[in-house]
């Protein structure tokens, strides 16, 4: 199966070539034999992606401890469920995973629009080909994932060798968030490789109008989402798993998965500008262009060791590679951009400061600021040591002094940039959509203050987080009101017909409402609060409302590990709550390595985060450490609402056209009487 | 006031707000990465800077105390002790021979005070190739 695997990812490779070496020679000679054989290559390339992806995966269910990576990643009482995890669990399988999920969105596209837009498709198909040949050359030739354990005979040649068992799986990586943390994300970074073809093709074939925006728009949501939902799981894994009771800690590869995502989420945004006003053009291709590059620096930042991580790999030899072709990427970029720079002329000029185009505008500057700040303090030990000879890392402050700033700036931008209008917005509509949800946060924020919530970037980020959810609100309320004057349904009902009628402007204000919780949760981590101590069994520590007692240790076992619990009972105003039971694990493979599992009370208000930090090896008493993290629980809840939002914003919109024959009808009837419905009919569209 | 300049100025505020406090932030945080041997050799404020440095944690030379843990980085064929003093329990793959990343300030003594260390476990398997061996961090961010 090894040879068969390997033999795929050769074939794909050749299809790559040939897709992308014939789809130039077929946007030259614009012979349609040729561009529909390219097309073909293309689609059989990613289906031998998929071949060479299942023999390596089915390498790992035979336990084939023949193969090397096999052995370094799996062992034979390895669960199911962490075989398929172990396929990208190292540098070789998880860059072949990068090209199988780059394969399932390129075979979609390349099905999706084999009959559509022709002049377009084979620009994309080109430059999709191109960034699968640059990962399957890595796949083939550089970090090849099939290769076999040798070992040098008594005659001198090289003779297979098989082992009785493998290595195991990484301790860390054994969680369940592990098994779809990284699929996610790396569906979030091969899926911007879409809209980058999308842009650069249209570019390149001066496509006219905005057609490639409407075109991407959905694959960069799905793109998005992903992105977002690798960043929430492997930040909950790093707070479930790591035991140091945060989720984020500014380190290099949680940073190189953020970046891509600052980008992106700018331009989701900045489209709006060009598709409702024709502006921002070149700025929309940048932030594409640099969206790609980014997702490409991250997976070489995840792999090549450069800046010393968590995750990161050992130092390996892929990093010129990267290098190189980041490098040819942002080449070709600026060569068709300089080409074509006269396609991307303004077709309007900003007429007010307050207005939406100007929002849009502080938007992507923020998201720009926040992208930059990270990016430099991630590459800083690389760029100090180029210019200085002295090698320097900044930390958490650095990141902390200017991310926070800047995403309350964006928090406070969230509420209003959606309620302002285009070109320019009156005074009167300014008081109409803001005049409560300011004083109704007013009025809680102070409440706040008084019940003891004395930090101050906390108490801006509740104060921004009331007034905007007060705003998405507010919105959701008038819309609904209009619906339920003609319909006279509930309000339930009529939210989630006014959600279905412009999918995209209230999904867009559920993902608004998702961030506002995940700001909540983040808020409460200028409250967090800890305690460490030797226990002896009965022994009981205090941390907030609650007394743990140890009452006893016991050991659990497991075909793949044996288990040291603590039996940790829970007491609330002195009456017993739960038993909590943090534990650590030790792997019984050849590394021998331990795991520890984190015991968690979550609930709204706060998380009680239990972890058995060992043993303390003068008195041998068990180490409890335990953490009280107030509103982490809104993190996660966020997360969850931002993918529902992207999911509703990616659906069809019902009705479209019944909308505006309804909207504009009691409008018309009652003028002076229901002033709103018409600026919510008016607002239609735009999101 | 045109249009155009208080659009200036409004980018300028946000830009130049956010390099200052870049600015601050860097001061705080800035660490310097040394080997060990290079740290012998530095002198006077250098000496004082935070700083970061690497090695593999000598066999047998962990010592766990009371409110700190003892234990020697080599490198270069140079022997550094380290206490490390920080709150966070230290991460299951610190052991004999493992690769640590210590963080702290060089102490009057000669000994190195480390707050944060990162390891990385030892690859007793053959080396098989991109062996992967993510070390686990005592790091705690301030989020």
């Amino acid at each position: 199966m090894d040879v068969f695997g390997s033999f795929a990812l050769l074939l794909a490779l050749v299809c790559g070539v040939y897709a992308f070496a014939g789809g130039i020679a077929a946007i030259i000679t614009r012979h349609p034999l040729l561009v529909k054989s390219t097309r073909q290559a293309g689609m059989a390339t990613c289906v031998l992606v998929f071949i060479g992806t299942f023999s390596l995966e089915y390498l790992f269910f035979t336990d084939n401890f023949a193969s090397a990576y096999v052995v370094s990643h799996s062992n034979k009482d390895l669960s199911t469920f962490y075989k398929i995890a172990a396929l990208w669990s190292g540098m070789e399988g998880s860059l072949l995973f990068w090209s199988f999920i780059l394969s399932i969105y390129v075979l979609s596209v390349l099905i999706a629009y084999r009959n559509k837009n022709g002049e377009l498709m084979p620009y994309v198909g080109v430059v999709m080909a191109g960034v699968q040949t640059f990962f399957l050359l890595l796949n083939n030739f550089v970090e090849s994932p099939f290769k076999s354990l040798a070992a040098p005979g008594a005659n001198g040649i090289m003779n297979l060798v098989a082992r009785s068992d493998g290595n195991g799986l990484n301790p860390l990586l054994q969680y369940p968030e592990m098994v779809i943390h990284p699929p996610n994300l790396y569906s979030g970074y091969t899926g911007f490789t879409i809209p980058f073809a999308f842009a650069l093709g249209a570019l390149l074939a001066r496509y006219p109008g905005e057609k490639w925006i409407h075109l991407t728009r959905k694959w960069a949501m799905i793109a998005w989402m992903f992105q977002s939902m690798g960043i929430m799981l492997g930040a909950h894994w790093a707070y479930a798993v790591l035991g140091w009771g945060g989720y984020w800690g500014w380190d290099p590869v949680e940073n190189a998965s953020l970046l891509p995502w600052l980008t992106g989420t700018a331009f989701l945004h900045s489209v709006m500008m060009q598709e409702k006003r024709g502006m921002m053009k070149v700025w929309n291709v940048w932030l594409v262009f640099c969206t790609f590059m980014l997702c490409i620096l991250g997976t070489f930042l995840t792999r090549s060791g450069v800046v010393s991580s968590v995750h990161a790999f050992a130092q390996s030899n892929i990093g010129p590679w990267f290098v190189g072709f980041i490098s040819l990427t942002f080449l070709t970029c600026l060569v068709a951009y300089l080409k074509n720079r006269d396609y991307l002329k303004s077709e309007n000029q900003l007429d007010s400061v307050i207005s939406r185009e100007s929002s849009f505008l502080f938007n992507n500057l923020l998201f720009l600021v926040a992208c930059i700040a990270v990016l430099s303090g991630t590459l800083f030990p690389v760029f100090s040591e180029w210019f200085t000879g002295d090698r320097i890392s900044v930390g958490a402050p650095f990141f902390n002094k200017v991310d926070i700033p800047i995403g309350l700036l964006i928090l406070f931008l969230t509420g209003v940039g959606p309620l302002l209008a285009w070109r320019k917005t009156s005074p009167d509509s300014l008081k109409r959509n803001f005049g409560w949800p300011l004083a109704f946060a007013a009025v809680c924020a102070t409440v706040a203050f008084a019940l003891g919530f004395r930090k101050p970037y906390s108490l801006i980020c509740l104060y921004l987080c009331l007034f905007v959810a007060a705003t998405i609100v507010l919105e959701f309320y008038r819309g609904a009101t209009v619906i339920r004057a003609r319909s006279g349904a509930s309000y339930p009902a009529c939210v989630i017909d006014l959600t279905m009628r412009n999918t995209r402007r209230y999904g867009g204000y559920i993902i608004h409402m998702g961030m506002v919780f995940v700001f909540v949760g983040l808020s409460g981590a200028a409250f967090n609060k800890d305690v460490q101590k030797g226990m002896r069994f009965g022994e009981s520590m205090h941390i907030g409302p609650y007394t743990l007692v140890l009452q006893t240790s016991d050991t659990k076992p497991n075909p793949n590990y044996t288990a040291q619990r603590m039996v940790v009972e829970v007491l609330r105003d002195n009456q017993p709550m739960m038993i909590l039971n943090p534990e650590k694990r030790h792997f019984l493979t050849a590394k021998e390595e331990n795991g520890t599992m984190v015991a968690i009370y979550s609930t709204l208000k706060e998380d009680l985060y239990v972890v058995f930090a060992g043993d303390d090896p003068e008195t041998n008493l068990p180490v409890i450490h335990a953490f009280l993290n107030p509103l982490v629980k809104w993190i996660w809840f966020g997360g969850v609402l931002v993918v529902f939002g992207t999911l509703t914003a990616l659906m069809p919109n019902r009705r479209a056209v019944l909308v505006l024959a309804g909207t504009t009808q009691p409008a018309a009837a009652h003028p002076a009487a229901q002033p709103l419905p018409s600026s919510v009919s008016l607002r239609e569209g735009h999101d | 006031m045109k249009k155009q300049a208080k659009f200036g100025i409004g980018i300028s505020v946000i830009v130049v707000a956010m390099g200052f406090l870049a600015w601050l932030g860097y001061g705080e945080s800035k660490t310097y990465y040394h080997t060990i041997a290079e740290l012998q050799t530095l002198q006077g404020s250098a000496r004082a800077q935070r700083m970061r440095l690497g090695g593999t944690v000598a066999p047998g030379s962990i010592r766990k105390l009371s409110g700190r843990v003892d234990f020697v980085l080599e490198g270069e064929g140079k022997k550094l002790p380290v206490s490390y003093i920080g709150s966070d329990p230290l991460p299951d793959t610190f052991a004999d021979k493992a690769q640590a990343l210590v963080e702290g300030r060089p102490a009057e003594d000669g000994r190195f005070v480390a707050d944060h260390v990162q390891a990385k476990c030892a690859s007793k398997y053959e080396a098989a190739p991109g062996g992967d061996t993510a070390p686990s961090s005592t790091q705690r961010s301030s989020m």
